[in-house]
Order: structure tokens, then C-alpha cells, then sequence
């Protein structure tokens, strides 16, 4: 085991009880997450994807095979695996800062460095001007970058995003990729995304995972570095034809 | 706006229109003063109570005794309902002690437990209290149960991987995340409690706006009948109003959810 390796999954499946029947969602998962990685799992909808990120996140237990987290098994979710759904669900007790203070406060942090660190992120996701409104004054892309920051306010080991951009425009999302592009360059975090855009994966991700229908499991995995060719400006990506190729490597694969 | 201004001018149309008919069918004779008094006998008698009291007590005594036995009873069910309610939400075991008791006083009519409230407290203030605060209870309790049960299921994903767990998920997410709800079961609660509280007071008591209108009925002064419910109804909007002013300010993310 390396220094840098932060997840370590063995030999796992997930089996969902309904009524009388197991159903399998994931199988035969082997996967090592390092530092610094950003990984984007693309797959047929229902293969399991979420199933994969809610047993890193301690949501659901392993049915068999076994989860790391550095060394550790993972026991339920906790401060160190941040997640973000694709619904913000932002506190709405809560002003956008008290939001993005929520895991320090929680940690017990004393309070001149709980508000330090929301500063931090919210000019970090370039909303330090609306901290104190209440959440659902703002647009769904806004209020995801709170989501987001409210995550990374932990510093979390990692980052589970689950399809944290499905509902947003366009436009919107592309601004979105870019800064969690950004944040993710300058924080070195390590982040572990849903995504069904075979371009969003391509645009973000250092390694891309391509599952199966159900029972999920890994079928393919792409080492990607487009992310570092795009347009810093702009978020925009020259397409060449390695990535036209990639693409429609990764679509026919899925679309099996 | 435009469009809530029509339904208040509805609303206002609606109140005169009935207020019209009482007064024609009452000015006209059309039925006996007995059944249905005018809209002036019922007024004079209600400056006449204001002034000199009914039964020599005065009428401030009575609206208030009543309201003391509702605000009493409706405080001492929201401070045990809402912690009790949102633990049986939250911990089965709790639920397993609780709910069934809840489940089966919930459909009695009030008025067949409160012989049996009498016989062990009397007639005295603590029956009263009791029945209208077992009745305020139940609405109080289900919903904090259900609400606990419905609360979106990543508010409490996110707050655990943001750390927070036991009291802190309790108190800072379970709790806030249920308040609308509990808000709106106060409402119906008070305004359970409310109609309660007329049976009580027809049941025992020498005092209160429900025993005066039962008292007035013994000897057919359908005025003091009338300006009893008429009483009791402006009470009730007004109590409903204060609780929804509140509800405004306090749960400001109400519909937001």
C-alpha cells in the first residue's frame, strides 16, 4: 500500500433485499483511488453507479468484498469522504455561510477559524457576496457551488460527486466543470464523479471508468489528460482527433 | 395581487350577504327571536354582557378563563408532543412504547374520556386542562412522528459526511428539517383543543365562554347564545392568525423545502 493511496475496494458486490428476491446491483468492483486523482465513472443508467459511490461514502455496507479508506474499513459515512448529490440540498435553516460552516462547526473548530475557512471557499466557488442569503434565493448552479463548498469546507480526504451537474443547463455546467477543474488543480484534491456526459468525463476526469449494465462492474478504464488541455479561459476544449476517437471509443462501450 | 384583491372583495361580499339575510328574516319575522335573534338584540346584549358581566362575572373573565385552559393545555402538548413525537420519529423503540397508546385514545371522542378524567382529577381545572391538552396531543404527536419519517433523506446523508452525527444530527438537522411541519400541526392542534374546550365547559364548570352559551340555553337567551358562538368563532380566527404571524417568522424557508 502506498502512501497516497486513500481507497482501496476488494472483490466487492452489493446486493439490494426486496422483498423476497437479492438483486445485484454492483459486482466483481476492484478499485484503488490515489491521491490527486479525478476519476469520472460513466455508465448505461442503472448499472450501478451510485450504488458504487454511496458504499464509498458509508451509505450502504458492502454485501461482500471489502473498502478501505487508508487502511481503514469503512464503517458509515463521515467528514472525510465529502459528498455532493445532484440535488444541492442545502440547509434551508441556514444562510449560504452557515451552510458552508456547518462541517467545521461540527468538528468543533474553534469559531475565528470556522469563518475563515467559509471565507475561503466561498470566494474559492465566487459567491462570498451572497453568504448571507437564505439558499433557495439562489439558481440551481449557485446553489450547487455552495453544495460544493460546503464539502470541501472539511478539506475531506475525497470528494463524491453524484452527477453534481445532471440538472443544470448547458451553460451553466460548463462554467460549473471549469471550476471544479480549478478548485481541484489548486486544492490537490482527489475526486470521485458520476457523470452519464461522456464529454464532462473527458473534460475533467485523469481516469475514467466505464461500467457495465447490471450487476455493475468495471469494465474499462481510460487514463485521460484532457483536462489539463483545456482552455484555462474559457473552459472550452480544442477537440482533436485522439479525443474523437476516445469519445467514441467510451459511447460504443456503454452503449453495448 | 390583482386576483387575491377579487377573493377578499368575494370573501367581504360572502359576510354581507349573510349578514343581509339575518338581518331581512329577523326584521321581517319570518322566524321567532327565540331561534334566530337580530343582529341588534344580539349586539345590545353584547354590550350589555361587556358592561355588566354574565351571571356576575365578568364577561373578560369568562373569554379569559377559557383561553387560560386552552393556552395551558395547548402549551403543556406542544412541549411534551413535540420532543416525544420526534424521538418516536426518530428511535423505533420509542415509537414501539408510544404510538399505540397514541393510536388508540387518538379516535375516542373526548367527551368518553372525560368522565373518567373527572372521577380521578374532579371538576375542578385539571380535568379541563387534561382533556383539551390529550386532545391537542395526538394531532401534535403524529405529525412530528411523520415528519421525522419524511424528512429528505440527503439532508441527513450530506450532514454525516459532513461529520455531524447524534445529538448534533438530532438537533441541528432532524429538528429544523421538521419544524414546518410541527408548526402546522400546532395550528390544528389549538383549533382541536379549541372546539374541546366547549364540551368541557357544557360538562362542568361555572365559568368560560362555552358555559356560558350552555347556560344561556337552559333559559333561551338566544342572544347571549349567539354573541357566545359568535365570540368564540372571532377568537378562533384571531388565535389561528397570531400562530400563523409567528409560523411566518419563524419558518422563513416554509415552501422551500
Amino acid at each position: 500500500m502506498t502512501a497516497d493511496r486513500i481507497i482501496e475496494i476488494k472483490k466487492l458486490a452489493v446486493d439490494y433485499q426486496t422483498d423476497e428476491t437479492k438483486l445485484r446491483a454492483v459486482t466483481q468492483i476492484d478499485l484503488s483511488i490515489d491521491k490527486n486523482d479525478f476519476i469520472c465513472v460513466l455508465g448505461p443508467s442503472g448499472c450501478g453507479k451510485s450504488t458504487l459511490l454511496n458504499v464509498i461514502a458509508g451509505f450502504i455496507p458492502p454485501s461482500e468484498g471489502s473498502i478501505l479508506m487508508q487502511g481503514q474499513p469503512v464503517v458509515g459515512p463521515d467528514w472525510n469522504r465529502g459528498v455532493v448529490f445532484q440535488s444541492a440540498s442545502l440547509y434551508p435553516w441556514m444562510s449560504v455561510r452557515q451552510n458552508v460552516e456547518f462541517g467545521p462547526k461540527i468538528k468543533g473548530l474553534p469559531k475565528g477559524q470556522v469563518s475563515e475557512i467559509a471565507t475561503h471557499f466561498l470566494k474559492q466557488i465566487h459567491l462570498l457576496d451572497v453568504e448571507d442569503l437564505p439558499p433557495f434565493q439562489l439558481s440551481g448552479g449557485m446553489r450547487q457551488r455552495v453544495a460544493l463548498a460546503r464539502a470541501l469546507a472539511n478539506e475531506p480526504a475525497i470528494l463524491l460527486l453524484d452527477e453534481p451537474f445532471g440538472a443544470l443547463d448547458a451553460l451553466t455546467r460548463i462554467h460549473m466543470q471549469q471550476l471544479v477543474r480549478t478548485i481541484w488543480k489548486e486544492n490537490k484534491n482527489t475526486i470521485f464523479m458520476i457523470t452519464h456526459d461522456v464529454d464532462e468525463a473527458l473534460a475533467l476526469g485523469t481516469r475514467l471508468l466505464v461500467m457495465s449494465k447490471s450487476p455493475g462492474s468495471i469494465i474499462r478504464e481510460f487514463q485521460s489528460d484532457f483536462s489539463y488541455a483545456v482552455d484555462q479561459k474559457t473552459g472550452r476544449l480544442q477537440l482533436d482527433e485522439k479525443y474523437l476517437a476516445l469519445r467514441e471509443e467510451i459511447l460504443n462501450l456503454i452503449d453495448i | 395581487m390583482k386576483e387575491g384583491k377579487n377573493h377578499r372583495r368575494l370573501t367581504i361580499v360572502t359576510w354581507l350577504v349573510i349578514f343581509l339575510v339575518w338581518y331581512v328574516i329577523t326584521e321581517f319575522g319570518l322566524v321567532s327571536h327565540l331561534i334566530i335573534p337580530s343582529p341588534k338584540e344580539v349586539l345590545n346584549t353584547f354590550v350589555d354582557i361587556v358592561k355588566n358581566g354574565y351571571n356576575g362575572i365578568p364577561f373578560w373573565k369568562h373569554l379569559g378563563i377559557s383561553l387560560l385552559r386552552l393556552f395551558l393545555a395547548s402549551g403543556l402538548a406542544i412541549v411534551t408532543a413535540v420532543p416525544l413525537g420526534l424521538l418516536s420519529g426518530y428511535f423505533k423503540k420509542v415509537g414501539a412504547i408510544v404510538d399505540s397508546i397514541v393510536q388508540f385514545y387518538r379516535p375516542l371522542p373526548p367527551l368518553a374520556y372525560y368522565i373518567v378524567l373527572i372521577l380521578w382529577l374532579g371538576i375542578g381545572e385539571s380535568s379541563k386542562v387534561t382533556l383539551l391538552f390529550l386532545a391537542a396531543f395526538a394531532p401534535i404527536y403524529i405529525a412530528c412522528v411523520s415528519a421525522v419519517k419524511n424528512i429528505q433523506l440527503e439532508y441527513l446523508l450530506s450532514a454525516q459526511s459532513l461529520g455531524a452525527k447524534g445529538k448534533d444530527l438530532f438537533y441541528r438537522i432532524v429538528v429544523p428539517a421538521c419544524l414546518p411541519d410541527i408548526f402546522t400541526s400546532i395550528r390544528t392542534a389549538v383549533g382541536v383543543a379549541y372546539t374541546t374546550l366547549v364540551s368541557a365547559e357544557m360538562i362542568a364548570a361555572t365559568s368560560g365562554v362555552g358555559w356560558m352559551v350552555l347556560d344561556a340555553s337552559r333559559y333561551l337567551k338566544s342572544s347571549v347564545i349567539f354573541v357566545g358562538i359568535i365570540v368564540m368563532g372571532i377568537t378562533g380566527v384571531l388565535i389561528d392568525l397570531g400562530l400563523r404571524t409567528i409560523e411566518n417568522k419563524i419558518i422563513f424557508w416554509k415552501g422551500y423545502q
